[in-house]
């Protein structure tokens, strides 16, 4: 049984067809990322996969259908990073940590002894454990990141969703956070399933590579296989030149030449 | 995995300092609600009398048979009624600003007043002449749900879910509405005039038992379901996909906290009449003292509010003695620049 599968999965918002039919696999400890010029509906694919909108077709995370699902159910399972996650900022790490272990408290309920425990070992595996009593406000942006992802980390879910994990940070917090993420994924057996607009580091950090393209999968594959000039310059017309070294692919914008 | 589990983190929940400052508060305010009056009793008297009421306690109540009615038929059931009263509006519009993400809400702005207001009039007016008033409340809790459904669905549809000031805007729109109507019946049904400016002036002049009795099981279900729910709200203060990702069905609970909340607003306008701001004042002050955190915020307001309408009344009635300025005014001189100044600190939110 895979991690993830979708079948024929369909969303419309509104008028729009956002995706359409797209079918896929993740399987368990892979790290699959979502790639795409803009608007091609990554970020929806992402929150169908969290039951965050209608759709129509099959999800099934480790075999149990997503539209069938309680909320609660669900988030014991599929852990969600936004991309621009809201901040409350009067709160302490500690508090905002604590509200990731919300599927396992009764409703009205507190956290017990069990919760806080393991929020505080999602801050240790992170390495936040002094950062427990600050203000979220009071952070920069890659120990904030670090904290979000704490936080989906204390869920205790199987399966990572994040949505341009990096796309608010310099380069070396985005390998950093990139790095952290794919630690867990190998000693910790998560599945990630990710958006990324960075190619280069879609290209060295996923195992495979979703082209979606106005909501249809164009190209799937390993990076070396998805990361061509033809593929990257008909889908998103962009010009690149690729390098190979090692096995990893690296993708360079280049300007076209002048006439 | 580390070998030994790190110490378990937690909540700042309520400190100690300010849990015990303002149960003090809540304590002073009401012996300062029963001392105060056009009959001085003194203080020691009114704590030796209170203890002579308790059961299993052999206190001489020093009273004599007339003070002892001033202080319990007069003075105590008003005291009483205000921090009901003013406990309920204070948790309310802390649960409102929860589920809304919104921290301009209110029970007075969001129409939920002014439909409370407009239920009870239409009950008065129409309502069996000299009845018990026991259909107060449920009149009141009719109008004001139309109030909130009526302001969140118009704020909705111009400005979405986010947008501070289109909520706002559109509960000032149904509360103008619904105090127009509200006028109308009353102007019409001109024989219970009298019966609906005593209510509508409101303030707690002449608060009886009666009305504690009728007020109080809506508002002590209302708070204690709001009070549950703490937590559950500062989950929502992440967002309503966020909050859905941690397993909460988002719709759902905003609908019991918005129930709730309007409930114990309703019984609480039912026999006080309208009094804004106080859940605009009390939430905000904990927020910037205390914690923001709603597992603060929510059990403070409660305790807080109900000190803040007792001192507020006890202004009412001793500012322009023997005459009486309605509580409402009171709370407006104070709540309206305070509201001033959230609005400034608030521009960001979507305004």
């Amino acid at each position: 049984m895979s991690a993830l599968e979708l079948h024929h999965v369909e969303v419309q918002l509104g008028r729009a067809e956002i995706v359409r039919g797209v079918s896929a696999s993740v399987e368990h400890g892979e790290w699959v990322a979502l790639i795409g010029p803009n608007g091609a509906g990554k970020t929806t694919m992402l929150r169908a996969v969290a039951g965050l909108v209608p759709f129509d077709g099959a999800i099934a995370v480790d075999g149990m259908p997503v539209s069938a699902a309680t909320r609660r159910e669900l988030a014991r399972r599929i852990a969600l990073v936004p991309q621009i996650p809201h901040i409350p900022e009067e709160l302490t790490v500690a508090e905002y940590v604590l509200l990731g272990r919300t599927p396992y408290i009764p409703y009205l309920a507190m956290e017990g002894g069990s919760d806080r425990r393991a929020a505080a070992e999602a801050l240790e595996r992170l390495g936040l454990r002094p950062f427990a009593e600050r203000r979220l406000g009071s952070l920069s942006g890659g120990e904030l990141q670090r904290v979000v992802l704490a936080r989906a980390l204390a869920q205790e879910a199987p399966l990572l969703l994040l949505d341009e994990p990096t796309s608010a940070l310099d380069l070396g917090r985005q390998q950093q956070v990139l790095e952290l993420v794919d630690e867990l994924r190998r000693n910790g057996g998560l599945t990630v399933l990710s958006t990324m607009h960075d190619l280069s580091l879609a290209g060295q950090y996923a195992d495979r590579l979703l082209l979606l393209d106005a909501g249809r999968i164009e190209a799937a594959g390993s990076p070396v296989e998805v990361l061509s000039e033809a593929t990257l310059a008909a889908y998103y017309g962009a010009s690149v030149r690729i390098v190979r070294e090692n096995g990893h692919v690296f993708v360079l914008p280049r300007r076209r030449e002048l006439a | 995995m580390s070998a030994a589990p790190p110490a378990a983190i937690r909540a700042r929940g309520i400190p100690v300092r300010w849990g015990a400052a303002a149960l003090l508060f809540l304590l002073a305010s009401l012996v300062l609600g029963l001392g105060i009056g056009p009959v001085n009793l003194g203080a020691g008297p009114i704590v030796e009398s209170t203890l002579s009421h308790l059961p299993f306690v052999h206190v001489h109540s020093p009273l004599s048979g007339a003070d002892d009615a001033v202080l319990w038929q007069l003075r105590a059931p008003r005291v009483v009624l205000g921090a009901l009263v003013g406990g309920m509006l204070a948790i309310a519009g802390s649960a409102y600003q929860g589920v809304f993400r919104n921290p301009l809400a209110d029970p007075y702005l969001l129409g939920v007043a002014a439909g409370a207001g407009l239920g009870a009039t239409i009950a008065i007016a129409y309502g069996r002449a000299g009845g018990s008033g026991s259909l107060l409340p449920v009149a009141a809790f009719a109008g004001a749900a139309l109030g909130v459904s009526l302001a969140y669905g118009l704020g909705r549809s111009v400005g979405g879910a986010r947008m501070s000031g289109a909520l706002i805007l559109a509960g000032v729109t149904v509360a103008a509405f619904m105090t127009a109507v509200q006028t109308f019946v009353q102007q019409q049904r001109s024989q219970s005039l009298r019966d609906v400016f005593a209510w509508l002036l409101g303030g707690f002049a002449t608060a009886t038992w009666h009305d504690v009795a009728i007020s109080a099981p809506y508002i002590v279900v209302s708070a204690t379901l709001l009070l549950l729910h703490r937590r559950v709200l500062d989950v929502l203060s992440l967002g309503d996909d966020e909050a859905a990702s941690l397993g909460l069905e988002v719709r759902r609970v905003r609908l019991i906290v918005v129930v709730a909340a309007t409930a114990g607003t309703a019984a609480a306008v039912a026999v006080s009449g309208l009094i804004g701001f106080v859940g605009i004042i009390v939430p905000h002050t904990i927020r910037l003292l205390v914690s923001p955190s709603y597992r603060a915020v929510v059990p403070l307001s409660l305790v807080v509010g109900a000190g803040f309408l007792v001192c507020t009344d006890v202004l009412a009635r001793t500012v322009l003695s023997p005459s009486e300025i309605p509580i409402g005014v009171v709370t407006a001189f104070f709540g309206a620049p305070f509201f001033a100044a959230v609005l400034r600190t608030t521009r960001g939110a979507g305004l």
